[in-house]
């Protein structure tokens, strides 16, 4: 790789380094009786903001309620992170481009389990609902968008990244110019 | 004909004479309404109001928050009256607070509303009102619009001289309205008024962080009749200026008897005196009962503590510390410009306002400029034309209260000409006028007695509305009026009708107060010895024939919802604690039969019920604040049994699937 390459690759390693610090996710919450809107924010290793107060509007549906130790996602994630890093900054230091593809390839596997895992759970609150509960609409499911907005009764449920998440998305892009700028001057090359 | 004609050379005169009789009928003062007043007072729904007004409620005994420019009432405060509405005076919390030496008062006649000052601007952290009937004052915390702290008032008949804080909030003030003997005098007659009878001038220590108040001292003062007062401020900070009528000392027929001098007296208090003497240890401590009662915002529970004594300084034994200014006659308002070199009283039977300058007072005090002939009661009278800065000829009929904008100019209001008199206050020139309807007796201009006003409006606080609003029978509703002073002439915008009588209020920034707002309770805050911290701690104790229960509610529910046990003959306290942890999720309770009222528990909040039932029967509870799609659902029964039952205590809810926590 050149070394311009390997610095944007170094660059894009230590960027993930803010997923430490910084919210990857939100759920955010809108009704007519929340004009200020309730949220969630999902980090490396938690869930912060509105908790109970989704939690105590959620029973009414007979949703699980929110608890973050249910999560073994968040004592994993903070080790495999530091894993992904680490393999990302290996990358820019040996500087050949199969570690580039290799460390790419882990953001990717990475991108589509967290996801999938994601839209999981989603569906799990969103279908698990507890028979005894007051509100029962046939039919009605209460999953939260897995990106974008959903009208869920009377709230409008939104999911997006969150500033973290948004840092990760770029600093992986900015791997993925990398990776297929160096392979075009390899096939330039042969 | 000719007799005809005759009868028209007298007749058509006699007609024209009295069109141009009826013609020469003097024009009332015009209404002036803004034209752009719909406009200018109008607040888009959702959109703030600019300015807070904390009228008092006059014998309603309670203070209501409007906003301004709206006019729109934003809640009714409890103060001195019982207020069944949220529980206030009822429940077992807040019974203490309206504890005095007489027993539990549940009424007082509210007057004068006075915003915490800090550098002599509202700093808006709280709000005193004075009671007057049982001499009581009172601090509201601004940040939960709860009622604090009432503090009794010994020696005292009538604190209508009340509540005005000094600069920096240092002290507040009472004083007497009705002279009477002090409460160590044994039985007298009423005529030996002149003798026995006296004014006591009470200053309030408040704490600077907490607010909290306690009786510093009591100046022992003619037995005179002590109205108003207002503090200095700037050069004449360290002074009190209290308006005092019936100089006469008259005891009966006062409206007459008390309206025969043609001056009385403005006292003027040099106030940082008394409290260097009392640091000196001067005075002397009297037996006194009066009562102190406290909120505690953690234990969300008021204590009520009977005081013994308090420290008395009788003024004719410490020179320099009072003075008496002659005043046209009987002075209502005593009101001080905003650099505090004037200070200007309302004669309220006089032609003239008279303006006093502060500067000339000390001059005269200097230089012993006092009248020989009435050194009353040892106290030196200053000589009415050495402290004059000059009058204000002509105002209107009756002026009572004068506050001060932003542009040096003052504005009195008119009982009996019932109007407000705008007059420049360097040259006392009228400038204009405006009618009020009707028979105006406060006015308030925001930061009206701030170093820097916030001006912009006058609010008149009318006694009358008669036909100004839908008749509503005989008992028709007080109002208040806002008025534009931005213009060189003064211009109606709106009038609002308030609750009890608007007798004084004070407006201040919306800002100053909102970004101090508690919006719930912290549960783990909740020190009161009854709370639950969740539902799992609810249960029902019994003591000999005490029972109390421990009860929760959150959305939607109760518990326990089912409760058996009772018996007749058993006094029940519900103490219910609210869980939630959310702005604006309060909940309600009330059971069938209860000789009380509600209790309206805000989040994170604990209040008790005490509840004796009367038969042996199924009881239903019921949350009484919508405050759910379920709160109909929010409900339980408590079983009364017959008092010889052996029927155990027993306590449950559903279980609960839903609730994990």
């Amino acid at each position: 790789m050149q070394v311009r390459s390997r610095i944007i690759v170094a660059i894009s390693a230590a960027l993930m380094i803010s997923a430490y610090f910084l919210p990857l996710w939100q759920i955010i919450l809108e009704a007519p009786q929340y004009p200020e809107g309730l949220g969630m924010k999902i980090w490396l290793n938690n869930i912060t903001g509105n908790i109970d107060q989704i939690n105590g509007l959620n029973h009414y549906i007979g949703m699980k309620h929110i608890i973050v130790d249910d999560f073994v996602e968040f004592k994993v994630l903070p080790y495999v992170f530091a894993f992904i890093i680490a393999v990302g900054l290996f990358a820019a230091y040996d500087g050949r481009l199969t570690w580039l593809k290799i460390w790419f390839g882990l953001l990717v596997v990475f991108a589509v389990v967290g996801l999938t895992d994601f839209y999981l759970w989603e569906y799990d609150y969103g279908h698990n609902l507890d028979p005894m509960a007051a509100i029962k609409v046939p039919g009605m499911n209460y999953q939260p968008p897995l990106i974008g907005y959903k009208q869920l009764l009377n709230f409008l449920a939104g999911s997006l990244p969150d500033i973290g998440g948004v840092i990760v998305v770029a600093a992986a892009l900015m791997a993925g110019g990398v990776m297929v700028h160096e392979m075009r001057l390899k096939n330039k090359k042969i | 004909m000719k007799s005809i004609t005759n009868l028209s050379k007298v007749l058509l005169p006699a007609i024209l004479a009295s069109v141009a009789f009826t013609a020469c009928k003097p024009g009332k003062a015009v209404d002036s309404v803004d034209g752009d007043a719909s406009k200018k007072v109008y607040v888009a729904p959702g959109k703030y109001d600019e300015l807070y007004m904390f009228a008092s409620g006059g014998f309603s005994g309670q203070v209501a928050a409007y906003g301004l420019p709206s006019g729109r009432l934003l809640k009714v405060i409890p103060v001195f009256s019982q207020n069944a509405e949220n529980g206030y005076g009822y429940s077992e919390e807040t019974k203490p607070m309206l504890n005095t030496s007489h027993g539990f008062v549940p009424w007082d006649d509210a007057h004068h509303t006075q915003l915490s000052k800090t550098n002599g601007q509202d700093d808006g952290r709280w709000l005193f009102i004075n009671g007057n009937n049982t001499p009581r004052i009172a601090r509201i915390n601004l940040s939960t619009f709860k009622t604090e702290e009432i503090i009794e008032l010994p020696n005292v008949g009538g604190n209508h001289a009340s509540p005005y804080c000094t600069e920096n909030t240092e002290y507040i003030v009472g004083n007497t309205r009705f002279s009477i003997p002090m409460d160590a005098t044994q039985d007298v007659p009423i005529d030996s008024y002149k003798e026995n009878f006296k004014g006591a001038a009470t200053f309030i220590k408040v704490d600077k962080e907490k607010g909290t108040m306690n009786v510093a001292f009591q100046l022992i003062v003619p037995g005179y009749n002590y109205d108003l007062a207002r503090a200095g401020k700037g050069v004449s900070k360290d002074w009190m200026f209290f308006s005092t009528y019936n100089s006469e000392q008259a005891n009966t027929l006062l409206e007459v008897n008390a309206s025969q001098r043609d001056k009385d007296f403005i006292m003027a208090v040099n106030w940082k005196k008394a409290e260097a003497l009392v640091a000196q240890g001067k005075g002397k401590r009297v037996p006194a009962k009066y009562a102190h009662n406290v909120w505690d915002e953690k234990t969300h529970s008021a204590t009520s503590t009977m005081m013994k004594d308090v420290l008395m300084l009788n003024v004719q034994d410490y020179p320099g510390l009072v003075y008496y200014i002659p005043c046209p006659k009987s002075p209502h308002g005593a009101d001080v410009s905003p650099d505090g070199e004037f200070f200007v009283a309302s004669g309220k039977l006089a032609a003239v306002i008279p303006v006093f300058s502060f500067k000339k007072m000390l001059a005269a005090i200097e230089k012993q400029d006092f009248e020989d002939q009435r050194a009353d009661m040892g106290i030196p009278v200053l000589k009415y034309a050495s402290v004059l800065e000059g009058e204000v000829e002509k105002p209107g009929l009756g002026p009572l209260h004068t506050e001060f904008d932003d542009q040096g100019y003052a504005y009195t209001s008119m009982f009996v000409s019932s109007e407000i008199v705008k007059w420049k206050v360097s040259t006392r020139e009228i400038i204009d006028r405006i009618p009020t309807y009707y028979s105006i007796g406060h006015l308030s201009v925001p930061g009206g007695d701030n170093k820097k006003p916030y001006g912009k409006y006058v609010v008149a606080l009318n006694k009358i509305t008669k036909d100004r609003y839908l008749p509503t029978g005989p008992e028709l509703t007080q109002s208040a009026q806002l008025i534009d002073i931005t213009g060189n002439k003064m211009k109606l915008l709106l009038d609002f009708p308030t609750i009890g009588e608007p007798h004084y209020a004070q407006s201040i920034a919306a800002d100053l107060i909102t970004k101090n707002q508690v919006k719930f309770f912290k549960l783990e805050e909740n020190h009161h010895p009854y709370a639950v911290k969740s539902e799992k701690d609810t249960r029902v104790v019994r003591k000999g024939n005490r029972v109390d229960v421990y009860m929760s509610a959150i959305r939607s529910h109760l518990a326990p919802d089912n409760i058996e046990g009772i018996k007749l003959g058993d006094e029940v306290y519900f103490h219910l604690t609210n869980l939630e942890q959310d702005w604006d999720v309060p909940h309600g309770f009330a059971v069938k039969g209860a000789n009380t009222a509600e209790l309206l528990v805000m989040p994170g909040e604990t209040a008790t019920l005490k509840w004796t039932p009367d038969r042996s029967a199924i009881f239903p509870f019921y949350c009484t604040d919508f405050c759910s799609a379920l709160h109909q659902e929010m409900a339980g029964y408590v079983r009364v049994s017959p008092a010889n039952s052996n029927v155990p205590i027993s306590y449950k809810i559903g279980n609960n699937p839903l609730a994990k926590k």
